[in-house]
């Protein structure tokens, strides 16, 4: 795709040539083209774009034919078009229910109009449409969710981490809670938070809804690990010599820690960032699942439940979706990432 | 001409009438309620119905309530949620409020003013122990198996799997499930002990011919497809759902069993309904409307509750497996479809009074098999009862509907809260509320007096 728009950069790129030659200066224009449409070369298209995009073709192929040979007690798996059928009909699902929305509050206008009409000191209400949930929704549920749940991760690791980068003793404090606890699966957790956020959270106005807390706080304890992990070793691979200079130079540990710890060390925290993203979206679909909190693993659950004839190609749809995020969430980190690998390189 | 004035007379003679002698043309103002917003679970089976069709139809509008419907993984999420307060309320099972007021699993207080439906429940085998079945079953004039069937013919099934050394394993939904007592019941009617729960045993499986556990109703055709159980007892449309994917063959329905018996409640926590009152009124006066649209003109319009519910928000099956059940037929094995006006009973037989009797036979049913692990007089019985069941605020509920014309008076019971001693029972025993103890004496299978599991 960025193969379209190429040649303005370079052109005015080139270096006024005034009266000199022109093969000198198409010389120079070709030296000076950007790095990245000089790697546009026929085998790089080739493997960036024309491969997968047979391979994509190739797995639809194998999907369709493998698909309509496989009878489960639902029917048979459904292939590429009834799935995409089903991203139509959850499309429609949507609209739909914006129109019941409507409709709504086309009803309590009228009733509050009314209510005014008898009493004119009477409180017009404003009730918010409680329909159900459709799928645009549930993944903007589940993206706050998850967000939840990794910046509780992100503000409990990295302090954690900086704690056991810059001290062998609370490295040697930490670490066995950071080996067995690494390894626990959400659907341990789940239980215990579902019980704990019970017991704790009982407030008269509650602020978020009890199955969101407990989902980003499951999102939170299994993805914290790799931020730790990642945190820790990038502080502790800080240049001595770097450390020398601020004993020397008797900086206050305020100043070490935001001058010269964090900097050096963001390139690595971002790399823990960015792997404990991928394992919370991960744990969220589950967790969603059974804390009944509205995204996409209740959308899945809810679905494995109907068990009608277009389950399964709804679920496989929320599969894709699911990847599809999965992987945009890992990009947004990557060039997080790379934009701290250069600001550490300056 | 003529005929045009005498229309008019008559409208203006009734227009006269009925707006000014008894029905003072009540504005149908809603009560004033303490919350507006509500959220209400449910679990996915067609007795959720009223809840659907109230919301649907715009009852609860009508009463000021604006509600969201969320399904529930399984029946313990969905009352530690009512319990917790994250839910209002919830379509329950009737022997939840119970349980969790005498404390079987979590303890709390629950209470119901509403009951859901009568029936609705079967109890399902899968494919190889039918066709092991059906050799001790005679068949009827029309040359299908003759109905009820009855756990004697499972008798020789679940031996020949003792002789091979094999546990004969059957789900409920839950412990305090409507299905675990008819499951129950129905085995015991034919000689096959369901094992006894006791402080030491939570399984219930304490002597047991049966081994009977617990799975969510959604997952169990594909617990049964799976092997790991031989049969289910459960509500629809989960039985009808094996027979459409071809893993099991349903056999007896509840109301074979029991016939019209009480099936789910809607439950709100105690604390929910002292400082809700209204609410909870509210929330019950358009569940009535709910139920009697369901039951309306015969059934007519069933057919639409069923396009309803198959919507994947609410049941989601497919309309066809739905309405296999809710349009007055039910089909046992392939091709073997019989009438079964009954099977779902929203309204009639007055449906949706909660009767201590009810409760007081689901107790009865905890004592027989050691979840009340020991004896009580019969005015614990009704005690309980009344702890739990609030006929009082059904009957002003209804009370209100009849003044703003939405029902009958004669809709509804005048009762002092006992359904008259039946013996509609499977196996024939006369069930009286006022007598549990005498009732308990009379069940062969079972724990009696001071018995305990094991002892």
């Amino acid at each position: 795709m960025p193969a379209v728009a190429k040649t303005e950069p370079s052109a005015a790129a080139a270096p006024p040539t005034g009266n000199a030659a022109a093969p000198v200066a198409a010389v120079v224009n070709a030296r000076t083209r950007p790095k990245w449409l000089r790697d546009l070369t026929p085998t790089a298209v080739w493997r960036s774009v024309a491969v997968p995009a047979l391979a994509i073709c190739g797995f639809l192929l194998l999907w369709s034919t493998a698909a309509s040979r496989i009878e489960t007690s639902l029917g048979k798996i459904p292939g590429p078009a009834a799935v995409w059928a089903q991203a139509g009909s959850l499309w429609q699902d949507f609209e739909s229910e914006r129109e019941r929305a409507k409709a709504f509050y086309e009803r309590q206008a009228q009733r509050n109009a009314a209510r005014l009409a008898e009493d004119p000191a009477a409180t017009p209400s404003t009730v918010k449409y409680a329909g159900r949930p459709t799928f645009p929704v549930q993944i903007l549920t589940s993206l706050k969710t998850v967000f939840t749940g990794f910046l509780l991760a992100t503000l409990i690791a990295v302090p954690i981490g900086i704690l056991c980068g810059l001290s062998r003793t609370a490295n040697a404090a930490f670490s066995p809670f950071i080996q067995i606890f690494k390894p626990v699966s959400p659907l341990a957790w789940l239980p215990l938070v579902t019980m704990i956020v019970s017991a704790l959270y009982v407030t008269a106005t509650p602020m978020f809804e009890k199955s969101y807390l407990i989902s980003a706080i499951t999102v939170a304890l299994c993805s914290l690990w790799p931020t730790v992990i990642n945190t820790a070793l990038g502080v502790a691979s800080i240049d001595k010599d770097l450390m020398n200079v601020s004993r020397v130079l008797k900086l206050g540990w305020r100043t070490k820690l935001f001058k010269l710890v964090l900097p050096s060390s963001l390139p690595l925290i971002f790399t823990g960032m960015r792997l404990s993203l991928g394992v919370g979206w991960m744990v969220l679909i589950a967790a969603e699942m059974l804390a009944q909190n509205p995204g996409l693993g209740k959308f899945v659950w809810d679905e494995f439940q109907n068990g009608s004839s277009d389950s399964l190609a709804r679920i496989m749809f929320a599969v894709f979706t699911i990847g599809i995020i999965g992987f945009l969430l890992d990009r947004v980190m990557l060039v997080l990432q790379r934009l701290t690998h250069f600001s550490a390189q300056r | 001409m003529n005929a045009k004035r005498r229309g008019l007379f008559v409208a203006a003679v009734s227009a006269v009438l009925f707006s000014s002698s008894w029905t003072e043309p009540v504005l149908a103002k809603p009560l004033k309620v303490e919350k507006e917003q509500l959220k209400i679970g449910f679990i996915k089976l067609t007795d959720m119905a009223p809840l659907a069709i109230a919301y649907e139809k715009g009852y609860f509008e009508d009463e000021g309530l604006f509600v969201t419907l969320e399904a529930q993984s399984n029946w313990k999420v969905l009352l530690d949620r009512v319990i917790g307060g994250e839910l209002d309320g919830a379509h329950m099972l009737a022997g939840q409020p119970i349980g969790a007021t005498i404390g079987i699993g979590t303890k709390a207080n629950v209470i119901t003013a509403f009951s859901m439906d009568l029936n609705g429940n079967a109890i399902t085998v899968s494919n190889d122990v039918w066709a092991k079945m059906k050799a001790g079953i005679p068949n009827g004039p029309d040359g299908k198996p003759k109905h009820p069937i009855k756990a004697d013919a499972l008798k020789p099934v679940v031996s020949e799997f003792k002789a091979q050394g094999k546990a004969f394993k059957m789900a409920v939904v839950f412990p305090v499930s409507t299905h675990n007592y008819e499951l129950r019941y129905w085995l015991a009617a034919g000689g096959l002990n369901p094992g006894y729960y006791s402080s030491s045993d939570v399984t219930g499986q304490t002597n047991a011919d049966v081994l009977l556990s617990v799975t969510p109703p959604p997952q169990m055709p594909a617990t049964l497809e799976a092997g790991t159980i031989n049969g289910y007892c459960v509500g629809e449309p989960w039985n009808q759902q094996a027979i459409a994917k071809n893993v099991g063959v349903p056999i007896v329905t509840d109301s074979e069993i029991w016939k019209n018996n009480p099936e789910k409640v809607f439950g709100v926590a105690e604390s929910w309904a002292e400082k809700n009152p209204n609410t909870h009124l509210a929330v019950v006066k358009a569940l009535i409307r709910a139920a009697i649209w369901l039951d309306a003109n015969n059934g007519a319009n069933r057919k639409e509750a069923v396009q309803i519910l198959s919507r994947p928000e609410y049941v989601g099956a497919d309309a066809k497996i739905i309405g296999n059940t809710m349009t007055g037929t039910f089909e046992y094995g392939k091709g073997d479809t019989r009438p079964a006006p009954d099977f779902n009973v929203f309204f009639r037989y007055y449906a949706t009074y909660p009767y201590y009797s009810d409760a007081v036979w689901y107790l009865t049913q905890m004592r027989r098999w050691g979840q009340i692990d020991e004896a009580k007089p019969d005015a614990w019985y009704l005690d309980t009862a009344k702890k739990v069941y609030k006929p009082d605020i059904y009957m002003k509920a209804a009370q209100l509907l009849v003044e703003e014309g939405k029902a009958k008076k004669t809709d509804f019971p005048t009762t002092d809260g006992f359904r008259a001693p039946t013996h509609e029972f499977i196996d024939g025993v006369e069930y009286d509320g006022r007598k549990p103890n005498a009732y308990i004496e009379k069940l062969a299978i079972g724990l009696k007096g001071n018995q305990k599991a094991g002892s």
